[in-house]
């Protein structure tokens, strides 16, 4: 691999995680994670008899690592319940913390996901927390032995795009694990300019399963990922305010 | 004797263990996973771990989300 994501020493291909949610039927989903070239894909937990069910055996056949989300979550205690049950079912102790506050807004809620973190790194978990856009909540995550930071760019299935890109660079500069945008990116352009603040990978699921063809959107989102990787590794020329002529103006 | 088995309310044979009431639900033989009374079961000890009367049992396995 010729520039890999490494998280927790594990090494990806492909720098989109995807995620599962919203997609019209499991057909739509494997051609649209197919098209997407993600390696990583998360999954939710809910009651054997609530129906989305079929999806894990879809991620085994497509060679997709199954990561499990704690969405729905309210509190620490159901959060780190809900990791465990996950680490029982998936054989994984990787897990994608959600903990939210609201439905309205679905904004993490910084006290509880900062607990539940807390024990799951106790408890041995690689923790990939998806949290909001704060730098100081981001580094307080790191420090206590998150794997990742997973901020938003805008609330989840907003497809609001980076609403504070200065944000998602402060907490680029400081970080030392991957930082992986998750949620809010609508488009290709969102997941490019991720890329471009510094964003280690992006994490999206709405703006490919709910648009108007899927599988062309995740197409989208694969090369506007790696488009946004290249431009940050081969440094973007600084803004000016005066023109500043390509062509030599003498001759 | 009764438990609450994923939120509905049942009537289950005396000695039952995690293991039967998986079988019960026609639960699959793997990506699921058990909690009872708000602790997890490991596989290895769901033959042997029992139901206790009144328990709140949730099985979970993974979903289309995130």
């Amino acid at each position: 691999m010729d520039d890999p994501l490494v998280i927790a020493g594990r090494e990806f291909g492909s720098r989109l995680v995807m995620g599962t949610g919203g997609a019209a039927n499991l057909s739509v989903l494997e051609r649209a994670l197919v098209a997407s070239g993600t390696e990583l894909t998360t999954v939710a937990m809910r009651r054997l008899d609530a129906s989305g069910g079929g999806v894990l055996d879809l991620l085994g056949r497509l060679g997709i690592s199954a990561l499990p989300n704690t969405a729905g979550c309210r509190t620490a205690a159901e959060a780190v319940l809900t990791a465990r049950l996950a680490r029982e079912a998936l054989e994984t102790n990787w897990v994608k913390l959600e903990v939210v506050a609201d439905d309205q807004t679905l904004l993490p809620d910084p006290v509880e996901l900062l607990d539940a973190a807390e024990k799951l790194v106790d408890d041995g978990f690689v923790v990939l927390p998806y949290t909001s856009d704060d730098p100081v909540l981001a580094l307080r995550l790191e420090q206590i032995g998150c794997a990742a930071v997973m901020p938003l760019g805008s609330p989840i299935g907003t497809g609001l795009g980076i609403r504070n890109p200065h944000n998602i660079e402060l907490i680029v500069s400081r970080a030392s694990v991957p930082v992986v945008l998750d949620a809010g990116v609508g488009t290709a352009s969102d997941a490019a300019l991720a890329m471009e603040l510094g964003c280690s990978a992006v994490l999206l699921a709405t703006a490919v399963t709910r648009a108007q063809d899927p599988e062309r959107m995740a197409a989208a989102m694969r090369a506007g990922v790696e488009a946004g990787r290249l431009a940050r590794l081969a440094g973007r020329i600084p803004k000016r305010f005066w023109a500043h002529a390509s062509s030599p103006a003498v001759g | 004797m009764k438990a609450k088995v994923n939120g509905l309310e049942r009537e289950l044979a005396d000695g039952s263990t995690v293991a039967s009431v998986l079988a019960l639900l026609d639960a699959p033989p793997s990506g699921v996973a058990v909690a009872v009374d708000g602790e997890v079961v490991p596989r290895a000890a769901w033959g042997t771990t029992a139901v206790p009367e009144g328990a709140v049992v949730e099985v979970l396995t993974a979903v289309q989300g995130g």
